[in-house]
């Protein structure tokens, strides 16, 4: 094993709990976004609703993982039938 | 007894341990299948559940459970003379804590990487969650009071210490903005972080007007200046808030601001020092065990008492936390388990183990060993400035000068106890709060409600105790609980790893044996402690907030021997599960 490995490993060892909580960190906020994106559909009224429309094909496919981290276990929304 | 000699023979057991008990248990007791589809693969997320790989899983898990714990505990079980902590700390490590964290691992994978506490719920029921919230809350209290006087009195020992500590906290925010606002590196700045500490410190050795040193400033012991405090006892009480104010800062903050980039550091300052110093001790050569092997005139006996001293580095229920909560759900595949599991236990071992021969091989004679560890009580006084300071003359084997490597290695264990600290009080505030949503006290759930009590408690509980040199000198007392509730916790995981065992039909006496062995241990010296020195009905004065504390725990301890005796016969009424069936 080259040196470089070696040093690779090393910062993959003390990257390896930090690297859970960032992620966890930026799924937080995406799940905020989500449910700001949502809101509408959920009955809080959205102001930039016209905007956020455009970014439901885009959120579509992580939108069962997180109705599901949200405590759903089914779609909360009529529209989409994820599951 | 040359100290390397010990460090050999503790190793070559480990070696023994790990080559056949662990291969023994991964085959034959626990049935480590390749093929099975680990938590990690099986609910893959990307945050939690994530495959890794052995070697970057063991060294992550390592630096998690790696911390003061081991190095205090055989600092003051040494007392006893090094024979009884070696033989507790290779024998722990190899057939109590290598299985339990092994057992701890295994147990989530097989289900769906669910944490210890979790796993009581189900197991034991609605019960053991509650006792088990209990027992992790006072365990922090325990770690929060005891590490904020460590951290006090290292600062008042070695006051050269102190500024490179302070000077840590600018820099790990200054690496947490780099790497999380700039999308940098961390290794780089991190090593340069470290290197602008360690000649902070090599510089502070050297010149007096750079060392914080408190209770000169407050005109030393004779001089009273509030309060009835004399400068010493001013100086714990100054530096006990100044932490406390700190831990509340560090605790609330985002994780990536603070303790994140400090804990990257630390994780080189751990590695670092664990390497320099068995390079000192194998460079060295010859450095007799000036501890007696059996200290006959020990006035308390070691017997249980050693078995709550010494938690961390031979046995510890928090390390079923990390491998249940973290590590099982990024095991790569099942039969890593072993690697990760039983060898992050034997880690744990060597630190405990180089702690003794640091400790043991530090006074030049025999005479000078007994003068200082006198009693028990300064035991826990010296110990672990006794470690700093042998552990200071090990890595003179590499020819580091032996003050500046003191004010390094205290540097070291500073940093150590400070992640415990913070972390520990982290943990405190999300236990209150869902106490709190669980007892529907809706105050308890706020963060700075919660945090002010975490801290608040925790405060009192370090300032509180008198110990034998007056106020500030009561930290250690607590020690023994602290060792009890680590204990207690591991009891639970054994547990539920020998039910688990028992339903799957196999041979459970593997972790029965070490669950027996722990519990009663724990129930025998708490029971012994709060009766005869507690209470005051041993001749000895009557302490009512250890009495208060030690009788807690001691209840728990009993309850979970009567949810343990419950469990086992309830479930030896029914048959045996299949083999791959989950809980």
């Amino acid at each position: 094993m080259d040196f470089k490995k070696i040093i690779e490993m090393y910062d993959a060892v003390l990257r390896q709990g930090h690297r859970t909580e960032i992620a966890r960190e930026l799924r937080d906020e995406d799940d905020l976004f989500f449910i700001l994106c949502y809101s509408d559909m959920l009955g809080i009224p959205n102001p930039a609703f016209y905007y956020t429309l455009e970014l439901y094909p885009h959120m579509l496919e992580r939108f069962h993982e997180w109705h599901l981290r949200m405590g759903m276990d089914k779609s909360p929304i009529n529209g989409f039938r994820c599951c | 007894m040359q100290g390397f000699i010990l460090a050999i023979a503790g190793m070559f057991v480990f070696f023994l341990g790990y080559r056949f008990y662990s291969k023994f248990v991964a085959e034959r007791i626990y049935r480590l299948d390749p093929d099975y589809v680990t938590p990690a693969h099986k609910y893959k997320d990307g945050v939690d559940f994530v495959p890794t790989n052995k070697f970057v899983l063991w060294g992550h898990h390592f630096t998690s459970v790696a911390g003061a714990a081991p190095i205090v505990g055989p600092a003051i079980a040494i007392y006893w003379g090094w024979g009884p902590a070696f033989v507790w700390v290779v024998l722990g490590t190899v057939f109590a804590a290598g299985v339990h964290d092994f057992g701890a691992l295994v147990l989530s994978v097989r289900n769906k990487g669910q944490s210890v506490g979790t796993l009581a719920n189900k197991i034991i029921g609605q019960r053991a969650k509650i006792l088990f919230l209990f027992i992790i809350l006072i365990l922090v209290l325990m770690v929060n009071a005891v590490f904020a006087w460590v951290i006090a009195n290292l600062f008042i020992l070695f006051p050269s210490a102190v500024l490179s500590v302070f000077i840590q906290i600018p820099l790990a925010i200054w690496i947490g903005y780099l790497v999380y606002r700039k999308s940098k590196n961390m290794l780089l700045p991190s090593i340069a972080a470290l290197a602008t500490m360690y000649i902070a410190a090599i510089i502070a050795s050297r010149v007096p007007a750079l060392q914080i040193d408190l209770p000169r400033y407050f005109g030393g012991e004779e001089n009273i200046v509030a309060f009835g405090l004399n400068g010493v006892a001013m100086a714990f009480f100054v530096w006990i808030v100044i932490l406390m104010i700190y831990v509340y800062i560090a605790s609330t903050l985002p994780v990536w601001k603070l303790l994140q980039p400090r804990d990257y550091i630390n994780s080189h300052q751990l590695i670092l020092g664990l390497v320099i110093l068995y390079l000192g001790l194998f460079f060295m050569g010859s450095r007799e065990m000036t501890a007696p092997m059996y200290n006959a005139d020990a006035t308390t006996p070691w017997f249980p008492l050693l078995f709550i001293t010494i938690a961390c580095g031979a046995i510890s229920g928090f390390h079923g936390l990390v491998a249940s909560g973290t590590s099982s759900k990024q095991l790569n595949k099942e039969t890593d388990a072993r690697f990760v599991g039983y060898l992050g236990a034997v880690g744990e071992g060597l630190l405990a183990l180089l702690t003794i021969i640091a400790v043991g091989t530090f006074f030049a004679t025999q005479g000078d060993f007994l003068s200082s560890y006198s009693s028990f009580g300064a035991a826990g006084d010296i110990g672990l400035g006794t470690f700093i300071q042998g552990a200071g003359q090990l890595a003179g084997g590499i020819f580091i000068p032996p003050d500046i490597a003191t004010t390094i290695v205290a540097v070291i264990v500073v940093s150590f106890a400070a992640t415990s600290l913070d972390t520990a009080v982290r943990l405190m505030r999300y236990i209150i709060s869902e106490l709190g949503a669980e007892y529907k006290v809706q105050k308890l759930t706020k963060k700075h409600v919660a945090t002010t009590v975490a801290v608040g408690s925790s405060a009192a509980l370090a300032l509180l105790p008198q110990g034998p040199q007056g106020f500030g000198s009561g930290g250690y007392l607590l020690w023994p609980l602290f060792g009890t509730s680590n204990q207690l916790l591991a009891g639970i995981t054994l547990l539920l790893v020998t039910l688990w065992l028992k339903r799957q039909g196999r041979n459970y006496l593997v972790t029965f044996i070490p669950m027996v062995f722990v519990l009663s241990m724990t129930l025998w010296a708490m029971g012994r402690q709060v009766i005869f020195d507690w209470s005051g009905l041993g001749g000895a004065e009557m302490n009512l907030l250890l009495f208060l504390l030690g009788s807690i725990i001691f209840v728990f301890a009993c309850w979970i021997c009567l949810e343990a005796y419950k469990a086992m016969r309830r479930d030896g009424q029914q048959p045996p599960r299949d083999q791959d069936a989950s809980m």
